[in-house]
């Protein structure tokens, strides 16, 4: 109990970190994902090559050589940034290909003639996407975007790398410190199955809002 | 004579090899109901689509109230902002309703009101609600589309297009999707509808509704439109033979 008494705190703030970078990383990720999504929907055929070769790379390479040459690449190219904003960059990036694939699938499910439906009477394309694309793709979509984003938690073990002083990093420095690896990785199984358990819970309450009025009564 | 609501002139349209539309030659009189008749695949959903762009076609003219649509001149197409400023004034009913699944049906008609009109919300609001009370939906207004009948829904639909106050209607099959104890709620909207004056394109398989309510019925054939005249002379009297073999298949399936 009293190494608990010594890293708890320790462990406490690098959850609170793990935490941090999930959040960010994932919106981000998210974000550029449906940008990358719309770009290649809307944008040049040119474009969508270009997207392609993108989706392939950053897909095709492991998160740690992703973050790696992000860290210790980057001065090379004049690219310096400090662990922290670092890591959420990376997790950006790395999972950016994985939302905008899921975008796709997401706009390719929704029924054409919904579309028609708001060109008929005269809606501009970017309202389009707000109001009937997007919300319609969520159907499909969301199931996707919330377990991809629980494999996300987890990708933040790999951010104590680049020394980002989240629970996997604290774990490993009270591990060595402690040699108490057993219980050190238990308390680290132990938190991220509580934010795994918590967001797949709000996931499944978002989802049901969502998808509340689009099941067909039968 | 008037001026046409919808002119078309010499229009073509190719699926890669199929020639879908060809040389098509048609006048729309405004304030009067057109029926489009034919056996499926011959044209008549495509060049109703032409009319208001949904579907591109490659050569000719579509003329809504004598303004070219879709183009700025043969072969330019026309900007998007000019495309939809000219959509604006079109309704469109599809047979598969496409009513926005995520909105309820009052929101449904209020939404192109606020997004294309501009129109505040809640004046949105009102309009929507009059114009599902026109359609005898007023007890439904805050359903979902999941929440109604196809019939329903098909009203909801021609809700929508008629909120935005076009000067053009363009129906697509609108009853074929729906049961046939439905069809006649939709049909009888759309009898007043026509009984306003509102000038009305209807694709459409029910012969009933095309020989009571139309007042011009063009039938066409593989892309082709053969003819165009009263009801009365296309469907009783027809000289084409074509148009004689159709309605003999349409007659035979009707009856028992």
């Amino acid at each position: 109990m009293d190494i608990l008494h010594q890293y708890g705190p320790a462990l406490l703030r690098g959850f609170g970190y793990t935490v941090l970078c999930w959040a960010l990383g994932t919106v981000f990720a998210m974000a550029l994902g449906l940008l990358i999504a719309l770009l290649r929907h809307y944008g040049p055929r040119w474009l969508g090559w270009i997207i392609q070769v993108y989706i392939e790379v950053i897909r095709g390479t492991p998160f740690l050589v992703q973050l790696f040459v992000l860290y210790y690449g980057g001065p090379l190219i004049g690219l310096r940034l400090d662990a922290l904003p670092a890591g959420l960059l990376g997790l950006t990036i790395y999972g950016s290909p994985y939302f905008a694939e899921i975008f796709r699938a997401g706009f390719r499910a929704v029924p054409l003639g919904q579309l028609e439906a708001a060109r008929a009477i005269g809606m501009a394309e970017p309202a389009i996407v707000r109001r009937i694309l997007l919300p319609l793709s969520m159907v499909s979509a969301l199931p996707a975007l919330i377990n991809f984003s629980i494999i996300l938690t987890k990708e933040t073990v790999i951010l104590s790398i680049i020394t980002v002083p989240e629970l996997m990093y604290e774990v490993s420095r009270m591990s060595a410190e402690t040699f108490r690896f057993v219980e050190a990785n238990l308390v680290l199984a132990l938190f991220f199955w509580g934010l795994v358990e918590a967001i797949s819970r709000l996931g499944r309450r978002f989802e049901s809002r969502v998808t509340k009025h689009l099941i067909e009564r039968t | 004579m008037q001026a046409s609501a919808v002119e078309i002139q010499k229009v073509n349209k190719y699926y890669g090899p199929f020639h879908a539309l060809k040389d098509v030659d048609l006048s729309i009189p405004p304030g009067r109901v057109t029926c489009l008749i034919g056996p499926s695949g011959s044209g008549k959903s495509t060049l109703l689509r032409c009319m208001n762009f949904l579907e591109e076609y490659d050569s000719g003219e579509i003329r809504i109230d004598g303004k070219l649509i879709g183009y700025d001149a043969p072969g330019r197409r026309m900007a998007g902002r000019a495309l939809r400023e000219m959509r604006r004034s079109i309704g469109m009913v599809f047979q598969q309703f496409n009513l926005w699944p995520h909105m309820t049906a009052r929101e449904n008609v209020a939404e192109g009101l606020i997004r294309v009109r501009g129109l505040p919300k809640a004046d949105a609001s009102a309009r929507a609600a009059e114009a599902l009370a026109k359609v005898g939906l007023a007890d439904k207004m805050e359903n979902h589309p999941a929440r109604l009948s196809g019939g329903q829904q098909q009203r909801v639909a021609i809700a929508r297009a008629i909120a935005m106050e076009p000067r053009l209607m363009l129906f697509d099959e609108p009853t074929s999707a729906l049961d046939p104890e439905l069809v006649g709620e939709v049909l009888s909207v759309m009898k007043t509808l026509a009984s306003e004056g509102m000038t009305m394109v209807v694709v459409t398989h029910e012969m009933g509704f095309a020989a009571h309510v139309a007042d011009r019925v063009a039938f066409m054939e593989r892309g082709e439109l053969v003819a165009a005249d009263t009801p009365d002379r296309i469907l009783h009297q027809p000289q084409d033979p074509r148009i004689q073999s159709f309605l003999r298949t349409y007659h035979e399936r009707n009856s028992f």
